[in-house]
């Protein structure tokens, strides 16, 4: 491979992780709050059937994310409602409304499938473009891949540097300590899923009017997304820069698959395709694995110098979900 | 208000209402005809003894998959896996038929051994999610969920490569088997077989009585209400989880196998069909008890079979049959929430 095959495929493993990073910064945000997303792969269908129908109509692109943006935040609503304000489990209302999601995008998109429709356009930065290298690695892409850039960032500057952002980690962690110091813990749930899911509903417009241009039902390619990205929300230990982390890892691992398939003609292409699953399940095996018992059990018989490295290999890995994730918070309990 | 059989039967019937009302708007909004759309529904279920019969073809699968489901479901588990795991019963049925397809036994003993392995198979890949969970913390959703992406691939591989039909390989799946190794059904025409049926009845039942009739049933319970408290006193906690992931494995291989003896009489894409997805929804649906679940999954597999006519007919996706479902299922459980937080509101005044 030549140097320049390898840029521009780096580049655009850049480009294929923007959906992958708002959906996941999205879940983060709304796990953060204590509020289990699970809708997020029936969303993201919905999404990008919604968003390129919208922009087929209107002819414009701004209003395709925007009409994303607002089933991810409708379906948010719900999901906030069912287990905020009637209590009931954050799992099964996520999971109706990923299925019920996947079957209105296949139904209402019906008659708009394989249409062609409005694409998203480059808009390389003029003077940065032009470095070598760098500007073709970050600068010549859409808006929403720099946007994606600066979500990581800001996200993390708001959980980790802010006082709301204080504040959104308490609703998750400690709510009733939210609470004594003033939070209204339930309505700021709501905010904080809403927000979260407009932002993972963006992922389904990237897709459909950029990564994977067009509406094509149920060959889009896009069933599955949803779960990897909720995968990668558990791997990136809910802070924004490891699940960028996992979620550039994953899209370059699937660039990899792509690469390497004319190489490797004897390992059927279905093997490739669905390889990120098992690497999901491996993923959140070494992120989980250190909270198993015989685990503990097994690392104490372990002598004392090879114990201590193993438990920081271990350690580093480990991703502690935010206590209260998933549970109702009630003042009067 | 009160919590008694009219409120509830008040919030049921308005959840139904409303679940309709809102489908009706999605054909609507199509430009279709909400009304014509049923009518085609309805005619593709119970038009015709042929369509009926079909009916009870894929009732077959959905019972069985529910009732495997409430024994993970009660034991507090959601086994999204059971899709994977009827994949694999299906791999594992073709797998020991083609063994012993030309070897010199009676028919009937070779369809046996077929769905005893295909049993065996759904409760290996429902183990293995098991294990994932409690020997190495994997949630079941994730790990279920991923080991069903495992499970579609392994199917494929083996539908274009070791198991391909002689020649060219297809998406029509692999070779049929040699008919006098096909589950016998009620007449040469029809495709029901009596016995997946009676078998599928037998589940149900089974789950019945185990899960409100004996200890184990109420250990399970006890499980899943508070795992801790089961815990201290005395139940073995992961255990009773691996075992309701083998019952349900077991008889999501069952639905697995009863699809290749006695339907398709092969491997095909897609041969587990959804039912498992849709099983998790019928147990939802009749809030985790065995007591409606037959009959809502009658209904599930009446909407499913009936809207295979929609897109040659009016042009609509077949995928509205799952709207109805989804809507249903999702008014329900908000209904539910609705009916208690009332309750609570009503009882806190006086």
């Amino acid at each position: 491979m030549t140097g320049e095959s390898l840029l521009f495929g780096l580049s655009g493993v850049l480009v294929s992780s923007a959906p992958i990073l708002f959906g996941v910064i999205g879940e983060t945000i709304s796990e953060r709050s204590g509020v289990t997303n699970l809708s997020m792969n029936g969303m993201i269908l919905l999404s990008a059937m919604g968003g390129f129908a919208a922009s087929l109509a209107t002819g414009s692109l701004f209003l395709g994310f925007l009409s994303g943006a607002a089933i991810g935040a409708l379906i948010a609503l719900i999901v906030a409602f069912v287990s905020i304000t009637l209590k009931q489990s954050q799992v099964a209302v996520g999971y109706v409304l990923t299925i019920l999601c996947r079957d209105l995008a296949y139904f209402l998109g019906n008659p708009i499938m394989g249409m062609n429709g409005p694409r998203l356009n480059l808009l390389p930065l003029p003077g940065l473009s032009d470095i070598p290298i760098v500007g073709t690695l970050l600068f010549r892409h859409d808006i929403l891949t720099y946007l994606s850039f600066l979500l990581i960032i800001v996200s993390w500057f708001y959980m980790e540097r802010t006082k709301p952002g204080m504040m959104l980690k308490a609703l998750g962690e400690n709510p009733r300590a939210a609470y004594v110091r003033g939070a209204n813990v339930n309505r700021l749930r709501y905010v904080y899923t809403i927000i979260g899911g407009a932002i993972a509903g963006l992922a389904g417009p990237i897709y459909s009017l950029s990564v994977k241009a067009g509406w094509k039902g149920t060959i889009s390619g896009l069933d599955g997304i949803g779960w990897i990205i909720l995968s990668i929300t558990i791997f990136g230990g809910w802070t924004p820069f490891r699940a960028a982390v996992g979620a550039y890892f994953f899209s370059l691992l699937q660039w990899l698959g792509l690469v390497l398939q004319p190489l490797l003609p004897n390992v059927p292409s279905q093997v490739l395709q669905v390889a990120p699953f098992p690497l999901m399940i491996l993923t959140l095996l070494l992120v989980n694995i250190s909270s198993a018992e015989w685990v503990e059990r097994s690392l104490s018989r372990l002598p004392e110098s090879v114990r201590r490295d193993v438990a920081k290999v271990l350690m580093a890995l480990n991703a502690t979900p935010p206590a209260a994730l998933g549970m109702p918070f009630d003042k009067d309990d | 208000m009160r919590d008694n059989k009219a409120t509830r039967l008040a919030f049921g019937a308005g959840s139904v209402i409303l679940a309709l009302a809102l489908t009706s708007a999605i054909v609507a909004i199509t430009g279709n005809d909400p009304f014509l759309a049923y009518k085609n529904i309805l005619q593709g279920s119970v038009g015709s003894p042929n369509v009926a019969g079909n009916v009870i073809v894929s009732w077959v699968p959905l019972l069985l998959a529910t009732s495997g489901l409430l024994f993970t479901f009660t034991v507090g588990l959601w086994n999204i896996g059971i899709e994977g795991q009827i994949t694999l019963g299906a791999i594992f049925s073709v797998w020991a038929m083609r063994g012993l397809e030309s070897a010199a036994v009676a028919p009937g003993l070779i369809i046996a051994l077929s769905i005893i392995a295909g049993v065996a198979g759904g409760m290996l890949w429902a183990l293995l999610a098991g294990a994932l969970k409690t020997f190495g913390g994997v949630n079941e959703i994730f790990g279920g969920l991923g080991l069903n992406f495992v499970a579609t691939a392994l199917n494929l591989w083996l539908i274009f490569g070791p198991w391909k039909r002689p020649g060219v390989a297809s998406m029509s799946g692999t070779l049929p088997f040699d008919p006098k190794l096909w589950m016998p059904t009620l007449s040469a025409q029809s495709r029901l077989a009596p016995i997946p049926l009676i078998l599928a009845i037998l589940t149900i039942l089974i789950a019945f009585v185990l899960l409100k009739g004996t200890y184990f049933g109420l250990r399970l319970k006890a499980v899943g209400k508070n795992p801790k408290s089961a815990y201290l006193l005395g139940i073995p906690t992961w255990q009773h989880m691996m075992l309701s992931f083998a019952i349900c494995g077991a008889f999501a291989g069952l639905a697995g196998a009863v699809q290749v003896t006695s339907v398709y009489h092969r491997l095909i894409p897609s041969i587990s069909s959804g039912y498992g997805y849709t099983g998790l929804m019928v147990a939802m649906l009749v809030n985790y008890s065995p007591v409606f679940a037959a009959p809502v999954a009658l209904f599930f597999a009446a909407l499913n079979v009936g809207s295979i006519q929609l897109p040659i007919v009016l042009k609509l996706d077949s995928s509205l049959a799952g709207v109805i479902q989804g809507f249903l299922v999702l008014f329900v459980l908000i209904g539910n929430g609705a009916r208690i937080r009332l309750l609570k509101k009503k009882e806190g005044r006086s």
